[in-house]
């Protein structure tokens, strides 16, 4: 058995990380969240040059055609710089709905210009509240022209193109549902940004106003191709997650070192070692799901369903949980703007609800382990 | 990544598995398989004898303790290997269940600090499970701290005289030889005054008194000692150097990698989709998914973290701290799946006959024996101080009684 990374995946992950430690410090993330830039040009053309942003895009695409077990190393040292770039929505989701469905000459006119950081992509699904479902697309198609609203679309207000789920049928089935890919920049799209409670990720609305529209796959594949789009981008968030709670769990644990109150460290105290320990073993616990998850994506496997829905929920729950426990550690001055562990939770809790919500996934859990069970 | 074997691994395997279909004793499979939680009943049979009969043909097939060297009852295998043969042991592993103390802990304290004699006579004899071995530690005032135990040794001549009670014994009423861990300088501070020994159970002096347990059962024993005789050959390790002999035990206890922990998940899963509540079958119901879905999510994270783990062996690494969560999650996993499944029976949940209900008692015996999975061996608390300093490197409490002569720490409050 060998559920590991290989030695050349760790070395990329090593890399990774001495990147964006020198590249993506606190300062740089801080830049975002205090409105000074919408994303952090800089780094994006940076992750390029390193050949991050192609790493599983194939070369007669332009990109480095490793794949993704390297894609999971690099997102977990994403998520654990908190980096405040459009990584997620145009690697994991454009990217990989243009690999899944795209035609070739999609294909060659985009993924080369997302591999050298010229184009980001997202994906325009939701259309206000609630969790992905067919049912919940009302945004229309017709012609070959888009009609309606989606919003929150990720970095919406950065992109270059989005991947639209649109309405082209009435029968109550998946098959109502298709894809289409759209030029942002050649108009008929109203963009208007979002706030929301993680200011280093853009949200934004978008209204689609008799939009020209090219398909994405084929008519009627729309909701089949989006739920395998998902289940990819779960595992890829997932591995972010995990790197954001194990910096936030470093975190916590220095501060308990450092801090000295009562005459003695405060990580001397078994009420604060064991918020600690707890916070090691959600993390352990995630990290693993997501191995087997980055299995299941790398491999294409058919348990991919199920393992990126217990990677996305083990990794959700870690992320939350090491967060907001990291404030807890430090007390007062974890609740202050200066110290960073508040950018770790906003983080935390607003990559638990893009692309569906903890109890959305849950309920795909279930769905899928009762599927196999059946069979 | 991959799940495949190497091909010498894949070798051992097959060779391994042609063995358990030729030998096992397949009239217990079904029985066995049934059994969960690590509480084996065969209805019929003693599981002791059955055991025994089994863990001798494992012995004399080369399958026993197969990590040991060979003259001392093993086979020279790798790390990997046990793991190998324990998974294709399956079912037939619950089996080992008395053995389990010897080989993990005892077997290696004699192997580390016991005379070459000593190993020569005892630990083949421990390995082919013809003698059985159990571990004499906690007692009724060192349970969590076990440096604060009280049994004296008294030296007399080439012996010592043991005076004291153990408790929370396994298998102290079946085994042969013991493990035990004894004071023997209460006037030093109380890590340094400990002296580790084992001896013969059948000794003159030794009393086993069963435990009569909160879940109505009896597993566990106390042991008492009125002035056994032990001889000074049977002392592992200095006098007085007991404390860090211990830990070499304990050490191996945690080392079990590849070790199957209940977790009560798909149990609890079958009966949520079979269970038809006054809404339809309860997995259906929202709130019951989503606390099916966590506790999933906790089984299969500690079912990869320990492939992570058995990985690390194969490559011939030492595998990470990874593997100190397994207990600390199944316990308390066990207790709120046993909880949750007794509310969805309703006021029937409290009915305990084998013909009640769908899941015929199981989550309620469940309930009453879980809170010994969240003591035994180590309490959460204990568990998450284990992981707070060795793997988080945080610093160890401040003790008072560090550096105080044992007989000078005060036992009672106020």
């Amino acid at each position: 058995m060998n559920f590991d990374f290989s030695d050349e995946q760790k070395q990329m992950r090593d890399a990774a990380r001495k990147f964006l430690t020198e590249k993506c410090p606190p300062k740089a993330v801080r830049e975002v969240l205090d409105g000074k830039a919408t994303y952090d040009k800089a780094l994006w053309t940076g992750l390029a040059e390193m050949g991050f942003l192609g790493v599983a895009i194939p070369e007669e695409f332009g990109g480095a055609g490793a794949g993704h077990l390297e894609l999971c190393v690099i997102a977990e040292e994403m998520g654990r710089a908190l980096a405040p770039v459009p990584f997620a929505s145009t690697v994991y989701l454009a990217a990989e709905a243009l690999l899944l469905a795209g035609s070739d000459a999609q294909k060659q006119k985009w993924l080369p210009k997302i591999a050298s950081g010229e184009a980001i992509g997202t994906l325009a699904l939701f259309e206000g509240k609630g969790n992905p479902s067919p049912q919940a697309i009302k945004l229309s198609a017709s012609g070959g022209t888009l009609n309606g609203v989606k919003k929150p679309v990720p970095d919406g207000a950065i992109a270059d193109f989005a991947i639209v789920a649109a309405r082209t049928g009435s029968t109550g089935r998946d098959a109502d549902i298709s894809l289409f890919l759209v030029d942002l920049k050649a108009g008929g799209v109203e963009v208007r940004s979002l706030t929301n409670i993680d200011p280093t990720h853009g949200q934004a609305e978008l209204t689609f106003k008799n939009c020209k529209a090219e398909p994405l796959g084929a008519a009627g594949d729309g909701w089949s191709i989006l739920t395998q789009v998902l289940d990819r981008a779960a595992v890829l968030v997932a591995f972010e997650q995990v790197g954001g709670s194990d910096r936030a769990l470093e975190m916590g644990r220095d501060y308990a070192l450092d801090r000295i109150a009562f005459g003695r460290p405060i990580g001397s105290f078994q009420a604060v070692k064991h918020i600690l320990a707890d916070m090691y073993v959600s993390a352990t616990l995630a990290r693993s799901n997501c191995y087997y998850g980055a299995w299941a994506l790398s491999t294409n496997a058919s348990e991919l369903p199920e393992a990126a829905a217990a990677a996305r929920i083990s990794a959700t729950q870690a992320f939350q949980h090491c967060s907001k426990n990291n404030i807890q550690v430090h007390g007062g001055m974890g609740f202050t703007w200066e110290f960073d562990c508040h950018m770790y939770y906003r983080r935390a809790n607003a990559t638990a609800v893009t692309l569906g919500s903890l109890s959305y996934w849950e309920d795909q859990l279930i769905d899928r382990m009762r599927k196999k069970n059946a069979a | 990544m991959n799940f495949d074997d190497t091909p010498q691994e894949a070798e051992f395997r097959a060779t391994a598995r042609k063995w358990v279909a030729a030998n096992a004793p397949k009239e217990f499979e079904e029985e066995l398989s049934k059994s969960s939680l690590g509480r084996i009943r065969l209805a019929k049979h003693d599981m002791v004898e059955v055991g025994k009969t089994w863990q001798k043909k494992k012995a004399e097939g080369g399958w026993a303790c197969l990590h040991w060297p060979k003259e001392y009852g093993g086979r020279g295998a790798t790390p990997i290997e046990k793991v190998i043969w324990q998974q294709e042991e399956g079912v037939y592993g619950k089996l080992t269940q008395p053995f389990q103390i010897g080989e993990g802990m005892c077997g290696p304290t004699v192997m580390a600090f016991g005379t070459e004699d000593a190993k020569r006579r005892y630990l083949p004899k421990l390995a082919s499970g013809e003698e059985i071995w159990c571990q004499l530690f906690s007692e009724p005032a060192g349970g969590s701290d076990v440096a604060g135990l009280r049994t004296r040794a008294e030296k007399q001549g080439d012996n010592w005289v043991i005076n004291g009670q153990k408790i929370w014994t396994s298998g102290a009423h079946y085994s042969d030889y013991g493990l035990l861990i004894t004071r023997t300088d209460p006037n030093v501070p109380k890590h340094k005054g400990l002296t580790m020994f084992f001896l013969d159970m059948k000794s003159k002096g030794v009393e086993v008194r069963p435990i009569k347990q909160a879940n109505g059962m009896q597993e566990f024993n106390e042991v008492y000692f009125t002035d056994v005789v032990i001889p000074d050959s049977q002392r592992l390790g200095a006098v007085g150097d007991g404390w860090s002999v211990s830990l070499t035990t304990l050490m191996n206890e945690r080392m079990s990698i590849g070790s199957r922990l209940a977790t009560g998940l798909p149990e609890m899963f079958e009966f949520c989709s079979n269970l038809m509540t006054d809404d339809g079958l309860a997995i259906d119901d929202p709130a019951t998914r989503s606390k099916l879905a966590s506790w999933a999510v906790k089984a299969s994270g500690l079912k990869y973290t320990s492939y992570r783990a058995i990985s690390a062996l194969s490559k011939g690494e030492r595998p990470g701290p990874e593997n100190s969560i397994g207990k600390l999650v199944s316990g308390t996993m066990l207790q709120d799946i046993a909880t949750y499944a007794m509310d969805l029976e309703g006021a029937s949940g409290a009915l305990t006959g084998l013909d009640e209900e769908t899941a015929s008692g199981q989550f309620q015996q469940m309930l009453l024996s879980s809170p010994s999975m969240r003591i035994a061996g180590g309490t959460d608390e204990i568990l998450r101080n284990i992981i707070a300093e060795r793997v988080l490197g945080l610093p160890g409490d401040i003790r008072v009684d560090k550096d105080v002569p044992f007989n000078k720490i005060p036992t009672k409050g106020r």
